[in-house]
């Protein structure tokens, strides 16, 4: 069985990561970065945007991508859960519906390493039936 | 939601949208006594009287994206249909203070889930709140305090990938050696 980490280690980590970090950092500024909203409210909870945050996490720092994965409050779109909002640097944000595990990898894969679209675009001038 | 670790993670984010500081979550496994016990306390702007009657409606919601709000009746319709009960009290500018308790044994009870990832998610709002989360079971008791974590990471963010995975294990690991139910 492995020891069960507690705070004296997480010190021993910090001064590992902290020269990392450093490396890092030139291109820390936020418009620098991929920025990655998860819509992470009732409705997307239920839909699996827990799993698909996770696995955008995973994936990306698997692949060495620097991006921020944060999570957001209701975008409205609660048909289309979970949903994503996806921001490289530079350019306007996109908002992606249905983003399961295989879409989660498709988009890392074809809009964020080639900078292509991907099918599943909810548009921006999308309103409701009642606005 | 079939998990508690989900509830949790959608109740809080009503804590930290109401401007929390501090968001104190309690886990209590209590099989003894047939129940479990979940809390949540926050010191948010809280809700007005005539919100709060409201609250559990699931055609009432304060936000404008939409015109359902799901989160807390789906938490008292699960208390409810596991024998437990569902407490709600709050003040405005004080904060509001929220217990469900579930039958334990019911077969119907949520089961706990991924905790681990749901407080990392929290953790890292991004409004800042602090978050404790303390679980209490007939083994043990574990807390985890996201300002005892900050102030060990000196300005490293929670978010940097070996801090997470650090993290998760460190939770994972406290949490299996107390931890009764799945």
């Amino acid at each position: 069985m492995t020891k069960v980490r507690s705070l004296a280690d997480l010190k021993k980590l910090k001064e590992e990561v902290q020269s990392k970090i450093k490396l890092r950092e030139k291109g820390d500024h936020p418009e620098n970065l991929i920025q990655i909203k998860v819509s992470m409210a009732t409705c997307g909870i239920a839909s699996g945007a827990k799993e698909t945050m996770n696995f955008m996490i995973e994936e990306l720092d698997h692949q060495g991508i620097d991006a921020l994965v944060t999570q957001t409050g209701c975008m409205g779109f609660c048909y289309a859960e979970p949903t994503i909002e996806l921001t490289m640097p530079g350019k306007q944000p996109v908002i992606y519906g249905y983003v399961d595990k295989q879409k989660a990898q498709e988009i890392i894969d074809r809009h964020i390493k080639m900078n292509e679209l991907v099918d599943g675009i909810i548009p921006v001038n999308y309103k409701t039936i009642d606005d | 939601m079939n998990e508690l670790a989900l509830h949790l993670l959608d109740i809080a984010q009503n804590s930290i949208r109401a401007n929390a500081q501090l968001i104190s979550i309690l886990i209590k496994e209590a099989p003894n006594e047939d129940q479990l016990i979940f809390k949540v306390d926050d010191d948010g702007h809280g809700m007005t009287s005539e919100q709060l009657e409201k609250a559990t409606n699931p055609f009432y919601t304060t936000q404008t994206t939409r015109k359902v709000g799901l989160g807390l009746p789906l938490l008292k319709y699960n208390a409810e249909l596991t024998g437990g009960s569902f407490m709600l009290h709050s003040e405005t500018n004080k904060g509001t203070h929220l217990q469900a308790t579930f039958g334990f044994h019911h077969i119907d009870r949520p089961f706990l889930g991924d905790i681990a990832g749901t407080l990392l998610i929290l953790a890292s709002n991004e409004k800042q709140s602090e978050l404790i989360y303390t679980h209490q079971s007939p083994k043990g008791e574990f807390l985890f305090d996201t300002r005892e974590i900050k102030q060990e990471l000196d300005g490293i963010p929670l978010t940097t990938p070996e801090v997470r995975k650090f993290l998760m294990e460190m939770i994972q690991g406290n949490l299996e050696q107390i931890q009764i139910s799945e």
